[in-house]
């Protein structure tokens, strides 16, 4: 530093967004860690059919002597039993796996699908405003208004069981909280001068709306979406156990929890217990995750 | 003050309008009640007799008018199961999910509010990030989890608590009551907390998110300037900020503690109107889930309008505009 | 001789964020007599605000007072214990804030944000504490003073609200306010009432001010004494005439320059060139050398505070002594 010039003091490090917004969130060691059980869950969910001590579903591989055998104990098929067996003399480790597969699926899959739907509606209301926009809103508040179980539960009961059908269930009733928030910030950022200014250009609607709007609305779409996944895969987790949710031939951990429940009472917790702890372990992860993001993607927090 | 009110019980009306239109699509519209509603023995003659003493040979928005005109006069059809007015074995079954949510509301108050003040007002002490943590877990327990948890441990492993049902119950005014009892209250005790779990947490996540936020702003830092004592200004300047949305949003839960009161009930066999729906439900019962519908909504409703009212009580500004 | 009302020496206020260190008030020293009104120019950031804070006592976490002594009637109160800088605050000093619309509390009455604080410092009956709040509120110049009080602060105009934040300031009669651009958020014609009375009052009950601005021309008019500060630093600092007839600090010089006025007109306006650099690294030296016309080698060394005539001191190497000799 021997310049003497009157010119700008040495420029600060550049710090893209992205860059800072990473080391904003590896700020919390738990945030972190959230992240890395999630994805160990997740590998071991769309690799459960090569690791997973046995197929739980072929039952050609179950033995019906090796039933709520428990946690340790060895089978009559030579299979040491980590996580002890069901009624049916099958693996719960292997079950866990399987049901982390359903839930996850289902989990992901609604808050996607809800998120899709909701956001495009969301969006379609702010920017089109008016009639269109108090229509939406007025289902979405009705929506918000009624407890998330008490549709499902409705909806369920009409559709019956299924994979599909509880997707369906939790689509309804997730949608609303995108749509809400999607609204929320484009409206905010409808008034900003960048899209008069987009506007003034004379650019078409979509690319408006695409490539200017949406991308201001991600922070609180990625913080929502975060937080719904975990809801959704509780969600379906408590369809599964009141007997309403996925059919027993693709269990999830909701319904391996359910089928527990009578033994636990005879002291037999491991049925119940274990995949409760894998339920636990995935959507306090995801929450973690999503809590960190929050505080990361909030500017009214930041100083 | 008249007018808002009026707009708003009009809302209520047009909302509680909609959501029987609703019901009544999800219900009849959907299969065919027919099936349901006769015997299989039944021959066709005997069929379109019962068609027609049913009103279902009617055009569909006649046959939602008589539903509407019978709901209306509180008739809400029979249950196929117990052969009793549904609306009836509802409201037998209300006291008990009723005293649930109320322990439950109550707890989460009780528990929540001091926590998350404290959180709020040192967020970088042990003890709140402890409680955070601890409000994490209490959004991410599926209630139904817990609940098995608590009845593996204090009445399976430990045999404290009694796991299922309502204990001994008195009755006042007509109605069953277990609050009044000690046996009462200890078969209360874990599923009022297994309800209340995931309210505690959202108290205290409000609270704090609203003291943190109280604190940075203007008339907290004008309050110390005039030389407050901090325990005047946690108490009246930041709390009185933080209750309108605390208790818009606990006020706004009691309704959906007491549509999950639909899990707890199931699991510990408590005998209110969530655990009758979920049996309901599982036999098609159909006449007993409509007469459930419609009385959540009007329980909703009449929830959304009491919270709108206290709201403008606490908040000046809203009070204001309703006049206007 | 009894000391003066206030007494700043060396004030440092930093940040320590997670960035590093913020210097907001580095080295502040300044006086201010009973009845005297000290105007605190600077612009954003310059550290003006943080340095009213630092005399309440209401610097937050992450930031706190490094150095300095700040003495009140000869009492230093920097390291009082809170409860005995809590009796003071509201009683003896006095704060105003910005923005009228945020100081005061949406969902509490007038009268319960005046009578708390009246009860805060004397024990009062509450009747006598209203009494007070009302008399406070005609001294203010707000009309039926009873019915205002049992009012919501969003039943207020903006002006009104500041007013009823200076009633607040006013309780207690103290001795030193310190008033944080209390114009800024208002109408200009508001804005003179008000500084008319703030003069009124100085000169009346001995009250001393600090009137925290960026704005030269209501320090003009206000003011006893004036202090430039500049990136946490005060760079210049005397009578408010000379400073503004004579300024030494070529920054001084620039903030003048940049006032539109009457009499210059036709002339283009001028303007300080550059801005005003990060906090969080500030170069050695002075701190506006990036942007001095008059900037050398030697202004990378920190220029000392110096007395170029008598009462006048500037922060520089080379002032614009061509004004002082004339």
């Amino acid at each position: 530093m021997s310049s003497t010039t009157a010119g700008p003091a040495a420029a600060p490090r550049v710090e893209t967004p992205f860059a800072r917004f990473v080391s904003e969130f590896a700020a919390s060691r738990l945030a972190l860690g959230g992240l890395l059980v999630f994805a160990v869950i997740a590998a071991v969910a769309v690799l459960a059919p090569w690791i997973a001590p046995q197929d739980p579903y072929d039952l050609a591989q179950l033995d019906i002597m090796d039933g709520r055998l428990e946690p340790g104990a060895v089978g009559a098929t030579g299979i040491l039993h980590w996580l002890g067996t069901d009624d049916q003399g099958r693996d719960m480790l292997a079950a866990i796996m399987y049901g982390l597969r359903t839930s996850l699926l289902v989990g992901a899959g609604s808050a996607i699908i809800a998120c899709a739907v909701g956001a495009s509606l969301g969006m379609l209301a702010a920017y089109a405003g008016g009639r269109t926009d108090s229509a939406i809103m007025r289902v979405v508040d009705l929506q918000l208004s009624f407890p998330a179980i008490l549709a499902a539960l409705m909806i369920l009961a009409f559709l019956g069981k299924g994979v599909l059908n509880v997707v369906i269930a939790i689509v309804v009733v997730e949608w609303a909280y995108y749509a809400r928030t999607v609204r929320g910030t484009a409206l905010v950022e409808r008034r900003r001068e960048y899209i008069e200014a987009a506007q003034c250009l004379a650019l078409p609607t979509h690319r408006i709306i695409f490539r200017h709007l949406l991308p201001n609305c991600l922070p609180p779409l990625i913080v929502v979406g975060t937080m719904q996944i975990a809801r959704a895969i509780a969600l379906e987790a408590t369809l599964s156990f009141l007997g309403l949710g996925v059919p027993i031939t693709e269990p999830s951990l909701g319904l391996l929890i359910s089928n527990g429940y009578e033994y636990m009472l005879s002291g037999k917790y491991w049925i119940s217990f274990y995949p409760g702890v894998a339920l636990l372990v995935t959507i306090v992860a995801i929450n973690l995750v999503g809590d960190q993001l929050r505080d990361v993607l909030n500017p009214r927090l930041k100083r | 003050m008249t007018v808002f009110l009026l707009r708003r019980l009009l809302q209520a009306a047009g909302v509680v309008l909609a959501m029987s239109l609703l019901v009544f699509l999800g219900v009849y519209a959907i299969g065919d009640p027919v099936e349901i509603l006769i015997s299989p023995e039944a021959d066709q003659q005997e069929r379109e007799r019962a068609v027609r003493a049913l009103g279902l040979d009617l055009p569909i928005w006649r046959q939602y008018l008589v539903f509407l005109g019978n709901a209306l006069q509180g008739d809400l059809g029979r249950s196929f199961v117990f052969n009793e007015p549904a609306l009836r074995l509802i409201l037998d079954r209300m006291p008990a999910t009723l005293e649930l949510a109320i322990g439950a509301t109550v707890a989460a108050l009780v528990i929540g509010l001091p926590l998350g003040l404290y959180a709020g007002l040192r967020p970088n002490a042990p003890l709140a990030k402890g409680i955070m943590a601890g409000s994490i877990l209490g959004f991410s327990l599926p209630t139904f989890w817990v609940g098995l948890m608590l009845i593996m441990v204090f009445a399976v492993q430990l045999g404290w608590l009694p796991s299922t049902g309502r204990g001994e119950t008195v009755t006042v005014l007509g109605m069953r009551w277990s609050f009044l009892t000690g046996d009462g209250i200890a078969h209360m005790i874990m599923p009022a907390i297994n309800l209340s779990l995931f309210k505690i947490s959202l108290v205290i996540r409000l609270t704090r998110a609203g003291v943190r936020e109280a604190m940075l702003m203007d008339y907290v830092k004008f309050a110390r300037a005039k030389g407050l004592s901090p325990a005047r200004i946690t108490l009246v300047h930041v709390f009185k900020n933080i209750l309108i949305p605390v208790v818009t949003v606990v006020g706004l839960e009691f309704g959906g503690t007491i549509a999950f009161s639909v899990v707890t009930e199931s699991v510990f066999a408590w005998p209110g109107m969530g655990k009758l729906i979920i049996d309901s439900i599982n036999v098609l019962d159909r006449p007993v889930m409509v007469a459930y519908l419609m009385v959540i909504v009007l329980m909703f409703v009449t929830i959304n309008l009491v919270v709108d009212i206290t709201y403008s009580l606490l908040d000046p500004r809203v009070r204001l505009e309703g006049k206007a | 001789m009894s000391p003066p009302t206030l007494e700043v020496r060396n004030l440092r206020t930093h940040f320590f964020t997670r960035a590093g260190v913020v210097k907001a008030v580095d080295d502040v020293s300044f006086t201010v007599a009973r009845g005297k009104v000290l105007g605190l120019v600077g612009e954003s950031g310059s550290g003006k605000t943080v340095t009213g804070f630092s005399i309440l006592g209401l610097v937050d976490a992450p930031g706190r007072i490094a150095g300095g002594r700040i003495l009140f009637q000869g009492q230093d109160l920097v390291g009082l214990p809170d409860a005995a800088m809590r009796r003071l605050r509201g009683n003896r000093i006095a704060m105003i804030f910005q923005d009228p619309m945020m100081t005061l509390n949406p969902v509490l009455r007038i009268d319960t944000q005046m009578i708390e604080t009246v009860q805060a410092h004397q024990k009062v009956s509450r009747e006598e504490a209203r009494q007070r709040a009302r008399d406070a509120l005609g001294q203010v110049g707000i009309p039926s003073p009873d019915e205002r009080l049992r009012a919501y602060p969003h039943q207020f105009s903006g002006g009104m609200r500041q007013r009823v934040a200076i009633a607040i300031a006013l309780l207690h009669k103290p001795d030193l306010i310190v008033a944080d651009e209390p114009t800024t958020a208002l109408d200009v014609t508001i804005q003179g009432q008000i500084l008319a009375e703030a003069q009124k009052l100085c000169a009346q009950s001995g009250t001393a001010l600090i009137w925290i601005t960026h704005d030269l021309s209501v320090v003009a008019g206000l003011a006893d004494d004036i202090a430039v500060m500049y990136a946490g630093k005060v760079v210049e600092q005397g009578p408010v005439e000379q400073v503004l007839d004579a300024p030494l600090h070529p920054y001084t010089l620039g903030l003048i320059g940049s006032v539109p006025s009457r009499n210059r007109r036709g002339e283009p306006l001028r303007q300080i060139p550059g801005m005003t650099p990060s906090m969080l690294n500030l170069p050695a030296g002075c701190a506006f050398r990036a942007r001095c016309p008059r900037a050398e080698a030697r202004c990378a060394e920190p220029p000392p505070m110096a007395e170029h005539a008598p009462g006048r001191l500037a922060r520089c190497i080379h002032p614009h002594g061509e004004a002082l000799a004339a």
